[in-house]
């Protein structure tokens, strides 16, 4: 990577720090609703990742997704406008934070059912394979979706097709406010590959150019017809679950160890170190993402909600006539068109 | 004009649909080795006809709707068969959170053109693997539920579903595959949404679909020879609804009778019972009835599983009473 790429990667890991705790703040002055799965310490993974992935490359996550909305290239507006539930957003408002998307960067958008979205993943890469696309799918989830059936359903089938899916686990060591050795018989996740003969590596997920490396050595393997692999980053979440947890149940102590490794002062040192970058360009970068996150926020608030009438859109491909709406039909039942008839014809 | 199977109608369908498009996959358990093609037999010989196309895959039913759906996603077309629809059960949170969901919560950017393929029905099978959903299934917005009747329907609506933008759930049911009906040789295409009259008759409407199509039928047969005239409407597709040839019927007969194989409660009969006396009050001389299986969970023992599944001697009586004004 030369020193421009590197030192995007702080900016983005930083925009996304900043983001979230604007987020948290929005959320404190109920801009913002429902739940709010922050990323705070886990940047290096998103960032990291996607750095090591080409731009065309199918991206699928689980609910925490503000990190690789904004790592794909997905403006802070259209984040914070979704987040704030307006028609500007990435889905207009639809799926709000657990759930942003932009396919046409390929981010195939954030799920909510612990485990649902990767069968989805397995699937996005079959697609892949019968088109001879040469794409690879990054999957993320957290530790503690490795324990539900769609893991081992899509892990299994993944191997067993040698589709090429990159499942990429952020061991934040709890699910929810449980710890991973007490939901977990295995607790170094990449050994549940072993179950499925799929190729696993374990990184250091505060570590923004261990997982970029690492990715690229699995998107390689992928793209040479090799198979998927799972990746287990191991982190920390610096906030509760999200901001309806209180935080009660960590350690403080543990909290405060993994906040002393946080990964983004480690990697301005890493750039200070090697003279890629000096005091003032990582001001300058801290401003800049100060005023882009404030520019956002002033965007969401200044965006209008959904319209109303746009409430049925899009529940098929093309409208559907006789649908209920505010449990009435939409104008009277119409008759279907004049179909080739079985024998007996509609009227006899 | 041949005379065909429902199965046979299935599996013509499949073929045209794999000829015509290469992006048509068709997945399930026990589809390819077992059997020849299937534990039904519908897809029997399609391997050989399509290499690669047409593949076994683990039974792990999360896995091939929500395998489906990322490669639905993905521009690919899938069929994928759940081997019988108790089974959906295991598949319910891909089928409800994330197949019905997508096209809206993403707010248009992600399409799930997919057939979800799954046979109904019973025979001895007890509790566990004689169930029917469609009640369940058609409350979901963002899927429509094809379930026909006849090998011509079940073949033209087969296509219309694999060629649909939308998630398709393609009801079957085990006692309809031996079903043999009139297809044509040329190629056709049936609209999803659009009802059917099956017969037409002046004295009452009976408004059915699936199965409980045959065996109305055959109560009609019944009932003629006594001077009774039903017209049987085939609902075909149960989500979107189309109740307009079930209206236009009761405009003239003035009593209807809903007639299903499910559960009766919060049954599938019970909407289209309060949707017709919602746009029809005026048109009704009698209080809508309903035909349905019995509450229970299905037991093994011949005499207790006949008793709980509705045949035509259950739709003749129910049309009976209604004529008596038993009600
Ligand atoms: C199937 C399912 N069960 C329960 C939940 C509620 N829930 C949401 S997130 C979560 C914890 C998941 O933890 P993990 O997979 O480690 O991800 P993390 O939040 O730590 O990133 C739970 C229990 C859910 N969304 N889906
Ligand atoms: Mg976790």
């Amino acid at each position: 990577m030369d020193r421009d790429k590197l030192v995007s990667l702080y900016r983005q890991m930083l925009l996304i720090r900043v983001f979230e705790d604007k987020s948290a703040e929005m959320y404190a002055r109920a801009k913002i609703g429902g739940f709010l799965h922050l990323y705070n310490g886990q940047e290096a993974i998103a960032v990291g990742a996607l750095s090591a992935l080409r731009p065309d490359d199918d991206l699928v996550t689980h609910y925490r997704d503000h990190g690789y909305a904004l790592a794909r290239g997905i403006s802070a507006r259209a984040v914070m406008a979704e987040l704030f539930g307006r028609e500007t957003g990435t889905t207009g408002g639809r799926g709000g934070s657990m759930h942003l998307a932009d396919v046409s960067k390929r981010f195939w958008g954030g799920y909510a059912i612990v485990g649902g979205h990767l069968p989805l993943a397995a699937g996005l890469a079959y697609a892949a394979q019968h088109h001879k696309t040469g794409r690879v799918v990054f999957c993320v989830m957290g530790d503690g979706s490795t324990n539900i059936g769609t893991f081992h359903a899509a892990l299994n089938w993944a191997q067993l097709w040698r589709l090429p899916v990159i499942f990429t686990v952020e061991n934040n060591q709890y699910a929810m406010g449980t710890v991973i050795d007490n939901h977990s018989a295995v607790t170094e996740i990449y050994r549940k590959a072993c179950a499925y003969d799929m190729h696993a590596e374990q990184v250091d997920g505060n570590d923004v150019l261990a997982v970029h490396e690492a990715v690229c050595r699995l998107a390689e393997r992928a793209r040479n017809g090799e198979g998927p692999a799972l990746l287990e980053a191991v982190t920390f979440r610096h906030r509760g679950h999200s901001m309806a947890d209180a935080d009660v149940q960590r350690p403080r102590s543990q909290v405060a160890e993994w906040k002393e490794r946080d990964p983004i002062p480690a990697f301005a040192e890493v750039l200070l170190e090697r003279k890629l970058a000096t005091p003032q360009d990582l001001e300058q970068i801290a401003r800049d993402v100060e005023a882009e996150v404030e520019d956002a926020v002033a965007f969401a608030d200044a965006s209008a909600e959904p319209a109303r009438e746009t409430l049925y859109e899009g529940i098929y491909a093309e409208a559907v006539s006789n649908m209920q709406i505010d449990g009435s039909l939409i104008g009277p039942p119409t008759l279907g068109p004049m179909i080739i008839k079985n024998g007996m014809g509609r009227h006899g | 004009m041949a005379e065909i199977t429902y199965r046979e109608a299935l599996k013509r369908a499949l073929r045209e649909e794999m000829t015509r498009d290469p992006n048509v996959v068709i997945w399930g358990e026990d589809i390819v080795a077992y059997g020849g093609g299937g534990a039904y037999g519908v897809t029997a010989g399609l391997a050989k006809e399509f290499p690669g196309r047409v593949r076994d895959v683990p039974i792990a039913e999360e896995a091939i709707v929500g395998v489906g759906l990322g490669a639905a996603m993905g521009g690919i077309r899938p069929v994928c068969e759940l081997m019988t629809i108790n089974f959906a059960l295991v598949a319910w949170d891909q089928i409800v959170n994330h197949v019905a969901k997508q096209h809206h919560m993403f707010n248009r950017q992600i399409q799930a053109p997919m057939v979800i393929r799954s046979p109904a029905g019973w025979g001895r099978t007890a509790s566990t693997h004689s169930q029917t959903f469609e009640n369940w299934l058609a409350s979901i917005p963002g899927l429509k539920v094809v379930y026909p009747s006849t090998p011509y329907d079940a073949k033209g609506l087969l296509k219309a579903s694999i060629r649909d933008n939308d998630p398709v759930f393609f009801i079957e049911h085990l006692a309809l595959y031996g079903t043999k009906g009139e297809v044509p040789d040329e190629e056709y295409v049936l609209p999803i949404g659009v009802s059917e009259v099956k017969r037409p008759g002046r004295h009452l409407t009976v408004v059915t679909w699936g199965r409980m199509l045959v065996e109305t039928m055959k109560a009609a047969r019944t009932l003629e020879v006594e001077g009774i005239e039903l017209e049987v409407i085939d609902l075909r597709t149960l989500r979107p609804l189309d109740l307009a040839p079930a209206l236009e019927s009761i405009r003239k007969t003035n009593r209807a009778i809903v007639v299903e194989e499910g559960f009766r409660t919060v049954g599938l009969g019970a909407e289209i019972a309060a949707s017709i006396q919602e746009m029809a009050f005026n048109d009704l001389d009698a209080p809508i009835a309903r035909v349905a299986g019995l509450e229970v969970p299905m037991p093994y023992a011949r005499n207790l599983e006949r008793a709980t599944i509705p045949f035509a001697e259950d739709v003749i009586a129910a049309v009976r009473r209604m004529m008596e004004k038993k009600y």
